[in-house]
């Protein structure tokens, strides 16, 4: 089978990789490119552990084909912190503990800054379903959302 | 398996119509990509259609109806203030499905073409009136949707045919639509019964009705009968208990985990009554 070229942005950078028409973008990040934060959960679109954003939109990275990603640009868990200085989501969510084991978290941080972006000032409700396809094993969900509603009111403050 | 990524409908519809073994066009890839996944559907063919131009636009006609391009994804239709205010029973079928990824990817076509009989958009699709255009080898036709599913998992569509534009007829005035699913839980949930409403209505009388149901057959149906059951009439309690009725009659489900026959046949009945309360209440004006 021969392989595709693919020409991308990733976290801003620009990178090329040659994959096969059947991997997903998030095989590609995590076997081509090294970027290991985005997670295999299920690989059917269920459980949001491989959230990242392309051309600013919220997707799965397994329900999309490295080929796919040709000429966009995508955003990962990578992208959020400004070299060493973690972004406020980042802060939040090790202050009120909203991580346990960690397997949702890279894909739950890239959803709510994913809203945060568009909804600065969400309702509780608006928080739960934009992360309704965010599955959390551990948390049980609470830690979670106040993080994410507390790091909105800290940004809403700093700007 | 082989991705293509054409740049024109034409040049799709030459790589369909001469491929071999199963193929498959690419929208959103929220069904492809899960049936690849789980080894269900293996194509041979993967046709990308979004570099084609147009795919992804929304546009307002000159009859004030719409053209949705088959790339359209679902958030973009929420996004659009516009389309919501004209047919926010459409809309809101489409933001059921899946989560804010799923949305972020998902295509009204793709629904439709991946012939689900619990696909959430299309009896709120057939509900309004919705028409696609289809090209194949031997040119373009225009069909209404509710001809293109064939039974679970088919479709309508000849080999190397594709739908190139979906097409919402104008609101007009005095308009209103509505869907509602039963889900077991709030979000991320297959419908166990779906429901639109599409009424229009001249002052309380009602002067067009169209009502659908999802996932009590192999394909979405349309309730024929209750469009004379309501036009002419408002929508009173004896209205909606011969709507109710109606819906009931309509359902030929299946017993599963999900929801027995009874079941399903029961909640017809009460999604019918409920949606079209809403869908009147929007036609004569109501804020959404
Ligand atoms: C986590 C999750 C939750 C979901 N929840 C729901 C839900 O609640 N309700 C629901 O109804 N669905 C649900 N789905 C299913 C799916 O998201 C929808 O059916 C979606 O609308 C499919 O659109 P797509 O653009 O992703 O289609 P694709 O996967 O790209 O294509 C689907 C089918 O349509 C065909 N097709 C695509 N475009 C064309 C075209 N232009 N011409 C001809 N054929 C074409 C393809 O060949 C394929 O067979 C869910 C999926 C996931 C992963
Ligand atoms: S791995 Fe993509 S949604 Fe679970
Ligand atoms: S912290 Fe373990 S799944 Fe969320």
């Amino acid at each position: 089978m021969s392989k595709l070229h693919v020409t991308t942005k990733v976290n801003g950078d620009t990178v090329e990789f040659l994959c096969d028409p059947r991997e997903t973008l998030l095989d590609v990040l995590r076997d081509r490119l090294g970027l290991t934060g985005a997670k295999e959960g299920c690989g059917t679109g269920d459980c949001g552990a491989c959230s990242v954003t392309v051309d600013g939109r919220l997707v799965c990275s397994c329900l999309m084909l490295g080929a796919e990603a040709e000429g966009k640009e995508i955003a990962t868990v990578e992208g959020i912190a400004e070299g060493g200085a973690l972004h406020p989501l980042q802060k939040k969510f090790i202050e009120y503990a909203a991580l346990q084991c960690g397997i949702c978290t890279p894909g739950i941080l890239v959803a709510a800054k994913n809203l945060l972006e568009k909804t600065p000032d969400p309702t509780e409700e608006q928080v739960r379903y934009w992360l309704a396809g965010n599955l959390c094993r551990c948390t049980g969900y609470d830690k979670i959302i106040r993080a994410v509603m507390d790091t909105a009111a800290e940004m809403r403050e700093a700007s | 398996m082989q991705y293509h990524r054409p740049a024109t409908f034409e040049d799709a519809v030459t790589l369909a119509a001469g491929a071999q073994g199963v193929t498959r066009f690419l929208a959103g890839g929220t069904d492809v990509l899960v049936q690849m996944r789980s080894d269900i559907v293996t194509p041979d063919t993967l046709i990308d259609i979004k570099a084609i131009p147009g795919t992804h636009d929304i546009t307002r006609q000159e009859d004030g109806g719409w053209r949705i391009g088959v790339a359209v994804t679902g958030a973009e239709m929420r996004e659009h203030a516009e389309l919501d205010r004209d047919w926010p029973g459409l809309v809101e079928a489409m933001d059921l499905i899946g989560s804010t990824q799923v949305q972020g990817r998902a295509t009204l076509t793709g629904n439709l073409c991946n012939a689900s009989p619990a696909a959430d958009s299309v009896p709120a699709m057939i509900a309004a009136g919705v028409t696609a255009t289809i090209t194949g080898p031997d040119g373009s036709r225009t069909a209404p949707v509710e001809e293109i599913p064939a039974g679970p998992g088919k479709t309508s569509l000849a080999r190397g045919e594709m739908i190139t534009a979906l097409h919402v007829p104008p609101r007009g005035t005095g308009g209103g639509d509505a869907y509602l699913r039963f889900i077991p839980r709030t979000e991320m949930d297959i419908a166990v019964v779906g429901c639109g409403v599409n009424l229009v209505v001249e002052g309380d009388t009602i002067t067009h009705a169209r009502v659908t149901l999802g996932a009590v057959a192999p394909t979405a149906v349309l309730v024929h009968a209750a469009e004379d059951a309501l036009v002419g009439r408002t929508l009173d309690e004896e209205a909606l208990t011969a709507l109710a009725d109606l819906a009931e009659a309509s359902c030929n489900p299946i017993d599963d985990k999900r929801g027995t026959i009874r079941f399903r046949t029961h909640v017809a009945g009460v999604l019918a009554r409920r949606a079209a309360k809403i869908a009147y209440d929007r036609a004569k004006g109501a804020a959404k």
